[in-house]
């Protein structure tokens, strides 16, 4: 296959960026998105010109560091697949391809494709644990939960971070990760105790990152390689509410006697 | 910081703001559709339920009045704040773009918001205080006032826009307001709204139907 690509190009953080195009010659329909990255890098490399920089670590859909919108969709045209996962079968022979970095305030660039989200991981770090002592493995069902709850912490759980829903969604909102978070540990027995100071918390974190609110245009759940629903957004609303309304300072001291 | 400002601050505390203030609105829709489609019965029924609004239920009518315009500011400053943030949030824009689920409702809640704030303040100075008669209309006779205008036809025709409005509004807005509650629906298609789309369907014809009505005569 032969194909035209458009890549943002930025040598740095503060550096101007602009669309370049490049002539990805004798792809086979059989590569990755990635693989066809690489063998472009290598004619870029041979040239004397620098590879474009671009986030990959596992190439297997679990990792979440792919990150590239592709012809203005994030992670591509096939839905529940990561970049990684795609393959240029996906694409005509002779097809124009935009390759962009995600476009929210809170990744900043940091070269090229590669964009920093480290924001999702503080807005992890501000709920996203249990501070029950979890000890030696205990007996599997020692805990009792039902397989309906279950099912729906695992299907949030699935969330690998990607940063996909903050690139597809017309606001910039991070609300599918965050509710992804939120409600995977708010669905299980151990997640209950901090469950609504939880999502007060990451939920504030969200939005001292800069991301934008939730309008539901829905764009998340498409957009995302693990396809969660935005079902979790709505157990996140649920729990700020009752957080809001129920949450008392932590006052120091409190509970000593 | 307090419980209020904490909620007042974050993204999903104006959008729950705008979810209430907007199902407190869609409530008073369907009661003001209903008091305006007595129209089809008499002028004599219309006139004398809008007499009993003003006369014996005027209090209720201040009250009513008041939550309403508590609402309207509640849902057009959080609006505002949202669209800033949301703007803030993505400054520099994508080449391409494209849109996968984003429905025509809810691309067009932030302009056809605009137009209803538009519409309510215009629609007051016609029919509420009268100050805009695009025909003689006189205090008290809502029944030839609403013939005598919606027979010219620019005034049906903005009637009728501003509706698409909120038919479209309310297309996203039922849908929305639900999940922004806490409500999860467990169907994973956001196409899939029957309640949504009932709602909108319902409040946009039971108001489009009575400027059309007079403007082609149906009702003389
Ligand atoms: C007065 C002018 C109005 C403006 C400027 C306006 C603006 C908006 C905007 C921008 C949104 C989307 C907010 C977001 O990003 O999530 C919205 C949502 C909504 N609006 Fe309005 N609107 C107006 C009037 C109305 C009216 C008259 C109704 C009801 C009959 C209404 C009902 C709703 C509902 C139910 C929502 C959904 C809230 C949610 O998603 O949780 N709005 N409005
Ligand atoms: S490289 Fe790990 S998910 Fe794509």
């Amino acid at each position: 296959m032969n194909l035209t690509l458009r890549v943002w190009r930025q040598a740095g953080p503060k550096a101007p960026g602009r669309m370049v195009e490049y002539k990805a010659a004798d792809i086979s329909p059989e590569a990755s998105f990635l693989e066809m990255m690489d063998v472009v890098n290598e004619t870029l490399t041979l040239r004397g010109d620098e590879p474009i920089a671009f986030d990959h670590d596992c190439r297997e859909g679990i990792c979440g560091m792919c990150s590239m919108m592709i012809n203005g969709v994030a992670h591509g045209p096939n839905r529940g697949t990561a970049t990684c996962q795609l393959h240029m079968r996906s694409f005509e022979d002779g097809a124009l391809i935009y390759i962009e970095p995600w476009r929210v305030r809170a990744f900043p660039v940091v070269k090229d494709l590669c964009v920093d989200r480290s924001a999702l991981d503080r807005i992890v770090a501000a709920g996203g644990f249990i501070t029950a002592a979890t000890g030696g493995a205990q007996d599997a069902n020692s805990v009792l939960v039902s397989k309906a709850d279950a099912d729906l912490a695992m299907d949030a759980a699935a969330c690998i971070g990607c940063g996909a829903c903050a690139a597809a969604c017309p606001n910039g909102s991070a609300s599918l990760f965050t509710g992804a978070k939120i409600s995977h540990l708010g669905q299980l027995p151990q997640g209950q105790p901090e469950r609504y100071r939880r999502a007060l918390a990451m939920v504030e974190q969200h939005d001292a990152e800069g991301f934008g609110g939730c309008t539901l245009h829905g764009e998340c759940q498409l957009a995302c390689p693990k396809e969660i629903s935005i079902d979790t957004i709505a157990r996140m609303h649920r729990d700020f509410l009752v957080g809001a309304a129920t949450t008392r300072e932590e006052r120091s001291g409190s509970g000593v006697g | 910081m307090n419980r209020a400002t904490r909620f007042w601050r974050s993204t999903v505390g104006k959008k729950i703001v705008m979810a209430v203030s907007g199902i407190i609105m869609i409530g008073f829709l369907i009661l003001h559709a209903a008091g305006n489609l007595q129209i089809f019965e008499s002028s004599a029924k219309l006139n004398t339920y809008s007499a009993f609004l003003h006369g014996p239920a005027n209090e209720l009518l201040w009250v009513v009045r008041i939550v309403l315009f508590v609402a309207v500011i509640a849902h057009i400053v959080s609006a505002y704040q949202l669209t800033m943030l949301d703007r803030a949030a993505r400054p520099v824009p994508y080449a391409q773009k494209k849109l996968q689920a984003a429905t025509i409702g809810s691309r067009t809640m932030r302009v056809g918001g605009v137009l209803l704030a538009l519409f309510i303040v215009l629609h007051i100075l016609h029919f509420t205080t009268l100050t805009l008669q695009p025909a003689p209309m006189a205090a008290g006779d809502v029944y030839g006032n609403a013939i005598a205008s919606f027979r010219i036809w620019w005034v049906t025709a903005f009637y009728v826009i501003a509706m698409i409005a909120l038919g479209l509004h309310l297309y996203h807005g039922a849908w929305s307001s639900a999940r922004t509650l806490g409500f999860e629906q467990g169907h994973s298609d956001p196409f899939h709204r029957p309640v949504a789309v009932t709602l909108a369907v319902l409040i946009w014809a039971g108001f489009t139907i009575v400027p059309v009505a007079v403007f082609f005569h149906w009702i003389s």
